[in-house]
């Protein structure tokens, strides 16, 4: 009766988990006040609406100069928030992987600062940044960068790791400077990891960029937000669609150069 | 003069593992010695002394005339630079270029700027190819690292070495990882290497029967301390089972084996 | 392959298409960036002395951080009804991403469906979360009704493509000797294909909930989702109270780093990689 025994168990675990997870989940629907069944019910609503009323309409396409202009803004944030973000990170993950930190007390210092810049999420980074910056790109573009630095030092120091230690000690035994084995070796070793990154982060930042335009009045965010609630409908669906085409292509050549230098 | 004078050095990892226990030794340039012993013996540790890639608890070293485990700064990389190191792992950047990898050796020459931006020159360039060359690697010049069978990928290292103009080779198990046949072009190369050129090799091996072929001289370690040191025709099958220890009944058997073949 | 033993320089670096690529993308970058900061939207603020004062804001918030207008329990309630949002939309889109994925997955559906259900989740996921919920907001308010299903949305889209990739991953040799015993789709579904990914699907169904944690934080400071992230929001642009924004972020800070810490320790011990 062994194996009997061991797969009851089994079952009884899979059961009791999802019987827990089921238990917390209705809780937080009493708690946040979310109905299952108006949440149903309101996504054909949604898109019987949005068939009639959420699309492109003259105005709309006349508008359209001006959604690409703030599309641009919106996507050259992203980009110059990821890159510089990320030259930052870069320098932080040196001084925190294992393998190229100066002294073994820098490691955790750094670590600490990547947790608490990426645990911040970026609209709260947001909200920090109005008391100094308010309505301009720049709050955007630091609420984008901390959070990008926190992220990309952490996936450095793995990357940087994981190249491990065997051609950073040949080159020291060649009588090479620190300065010179970090640039000849460890950086082209992890470059292609780091665009790599460096181009998720853009995609990601495009949409956290549009979350944050909202906060802030700029870029696409702030259009968006400013036809929706006039009920321009057919004109915030534009921006929707123009969004979308613009992550879409930026994902498209992503995976182009990641194909090609990974 | 000794090019290598080796003085009594301890190295002591936290105060429970003694892994260099007072070792002495010293080496005459031009010499072709092979280090022997069971994995754990101190053999790694101590070419890592050597070139200060590990600092030494008390002894000292000296080479060429000065003493190593005081040296910092530009001094040791210096002292650096006149040593070259071959790893059992090649130790080479996979996603850089052979010629990439074989400059590298020159950084140590290089100051600050031209090492970070790896500006070498023509002359610089023209000796990693000719070098390359010898070593039968040409065609893979471009070719990235990590495209290249092991053995080749070792031939890399020891043109990396080399490039650096060395007095003395450092190896450290260059053949552990390698198939038979690769691992005799290798140890060809490195007897080459020092019937030509004169270059000290200082070589870490496992296997005594490859130490017996090619050194000079054998030191037997064990537990961080030299139980043998001499020539190889002395070393007697009771020496080395002292050296290997438990390990020792398989390899007396092949080098019995080799000597009736 | 050139000769280069001749006169003239010999090229270090091999142009390849690898290393062409990647000089042209850091080019391309550097340029975009310095183009972007050049026509950074400014609006007349003096960058050194708003950075100054950012840094005293960030001084303020992290040692003079206090409660006002809400009480410590308050606080936490607020807080709960964040990881509830975040909780109820990784649960509803793991279900459906669950069923979802089987036929996005290339060795579990025919090539035709799997192309048609990747281009649609990558449509959903292209659109920001916030869109989606306000979208949804039109027809069923601001609230908690349009976030969760807005926020659900977004995870589908995500949860899909990591599961999808999780089951191609599997080892076609445990699918075929099922197959070849007679069993049906279903029953190799649920003997093969769900037993050998638990534990992956489940690390990535964490991985969302970290990411769902953050996002219920954002929908309430944008799209009405109630939680902390509105009183942040609140405390932001309606009090000017960066002290009390300082609990607040004090509060979500170590709840996200706790997450991070569990949704690392369930990925070491199942070994799924981060999505790149």
């Amino acid at each position: 009766m062994q194996p009997n025994a061991f797969l009851r168990r089994r079952r009884l675990q899979s059961i009791f988990f999802l019987a827990v997870i089921a238990a917390i989940t209705y809780g937080s629907m009493v708690l946040t006040q979310f109905d299952l069944v108006q949440g149903l019910g309101v996504i054909p609503r949604a898109f019987v609406w949005a068939i009639t009323n959420f699309v492109p309409d003259e105005r709309a396409w006349s508008r359209l100069p001006r959604i690409l202009e703030k599309l641009q803004e919106t996507v050259l944030v992203a980009v110059a928030s990821s890159t510089i973000a990320s030259i930052f990170g870069l320098g932080l993950a040196l001084l925190g992987a294992n393998t190229t930190r100066p002294h073994p007390w820098f490691s955790l210092p750094a670590r600490a600062i990547a947790s608490i810049f990426r645990n911040i999420d970026v609209s709260v980074w947001a909200l920090i940044l109005l008391f100094s910056f308010g309505q301009s790109g720049f709050t955007g573009f630091f609420a984008l960068s901390f959070v990008t630095f926190g992220f990309i030092t952490r996936v450095m120091i793995e990357t940087i790791d994981e190249v491990g230690i065997e051609p950073v000690e040949a080159l020291r035994a060649t009588g090479a400077s620190y300065a010179a084995i970090i640039s000849q070796s460890v950086i082209p070793a992890c470059l292609p990891q780091l665009i790599s990154w460096v181009l998720y982060m853009i995609e990601t930042n495009i949409r956290s960029a549009t979350l944050v335009g909202i906060l802030t009045g700029t870029g696409i965010g702030f259009l968006f937000d400013l036809y929706f609630k006039s009920f321009s409908y057919g004109s915030a669906s534009l921006v929707v669609l123009a969004t979308v085409v613009a992550v879409l292509l930026i994902e498209a050549v992503s995976n182009y150069i990641r194909r090609t230098i990974l | 003069m000794s090019l290598l004078e080796v003085d009594a050095v301890t190295k002591r990892y936290g105060p429970e593992t003694l892994a260099l226990d007072s070792v002495t030794f010293s080496v005459q340039p031009g010499e072709f010695v092979a280090i022997i012993g069971p994995s754990g013996a101190g053999k790694s540790t101590l070419l890592r002394c050597i070139n200060r890639l590990i600092d030494i608890t008390a002894g000292d070293i000296r080479f060429a005339g000065v003493s190593v485990p005081t040296l910092r700064g530009s001094a040791l990389r210096r002292h650096r630079i006149q040593i070259g190191m071959i790893f059992q792992h090649y130790n080479l950047v996979n996603r850089l270029s052979v010629l990439e990898n074989v400059l590298h050796g020159r950084l140590g020459y290089k100051n600050t700027l031209q090492g970070i931006l790896g500006l070498y020159s023509e002359e610089e360039k023209r000796e990693a190819v000719r070098i390359l060359e010898t070593l039968g690697l040409s065609e893979q010049m471009y070719k990235r690292c990590d495209q290249l069978s092991g053995g080749q990928k070792q031939r890399v290292g020891i043109a990396r070495a080399l490039v650096q103009q060395p007095k003395m080779l450092l190896c450290d198990e260059p053949i552990a990882s390698l198939d038979p046949s690769s691992a005799k072009v290798i140890m060809d190369t490195l007897q080459e290497i020092n019937r030509s050129t004169g270059i000290t090799v200082l070589v870490n091996l496992h296997q005594v029967d490859v130490a017996l072929h090619y050194a000079k001289r054998i030191i037997g370690m064990n537990r961080g301390r030299i139980v043998y040191d001499g020539a190889p025709h002395n070393l007697s099958s009771d020496q080395i089972y002292h050296i290997y220890g438990s390990e020792a009944g398989e390899l007396i058997l092949d080098l019995k084996e080799r000597y009736a073949a | 392959m050139e000769t280069t033993l001749t006169s003239g320089r010999i090229r270090v670096r091999p142009r390849t298409r690898a290393n062409i690529v990647l000089h042209v993308t850091l080019i391309v970058l550097v340029l975009l960036t310095i183009y972007g900061l050049a026509t950074l939207d400014t609006r007349n603020i003096n960058i050194f002395t708003a950075f100054g004062d950012m840094l005293n804001n960030f001084r303020i918030v992290l040692f003079e951080a206090r409660l006002k207008n809400l009480s410590w329990l308050e606080l936490f309630r607020e807080l709960m009804i964040t990881v509830a949002l975040g909780l109820i939309t990784t649960v509803l889109g793991a279900i459906i991403a669950f069923f979802v994925a089987l036929f996005a997955a290339q060795n579990l559906a025919p090539r035709r469906v799997t192309d048609a259900v990747k281009a649609v989740m990558a449509f959903i996921r292209a659109v920001p979360t916030v869109l989606w919920v306000l979208f949804f907001a039109v027809t069923a308010g601001l609230g908690s009704i349009a976030a969760v299903v807005g926020m659900t949305f977004h995870s589908i889209s995500y949860l899909v493509k990591a599961y999808a990739e999780t089951f191609e991953e599997l080892d076609e040799g445990v699918l075929e000797a099922l197959r070849a015993s007679g069993a049906n789709w279903w029953q190799t579904i649920f003997q093969a294909v769900v037993p050998s990914s638990a534990s992956a699907l489940l690390s990535w169904t964490f991985v969302r909930f970290e990411i769902n944690f953050s996002v219920a934080i954002a929908m309430g400071a944008t799209a009405g989702a109630g939680g902390i992230g509105f009183d942040m929001f609140m405390a932001s642009a309606f009090y000017l109270d960066l002290r009390e924004l300082g609990i607040f972020t004090y509060a979500v800070l170590i709840f996200a780093i706790l997450l991070e810490w569990g949704a690392t320790r369930l990925k070491e011990t199942v070994g799924v990689k981060r999505q790149a």
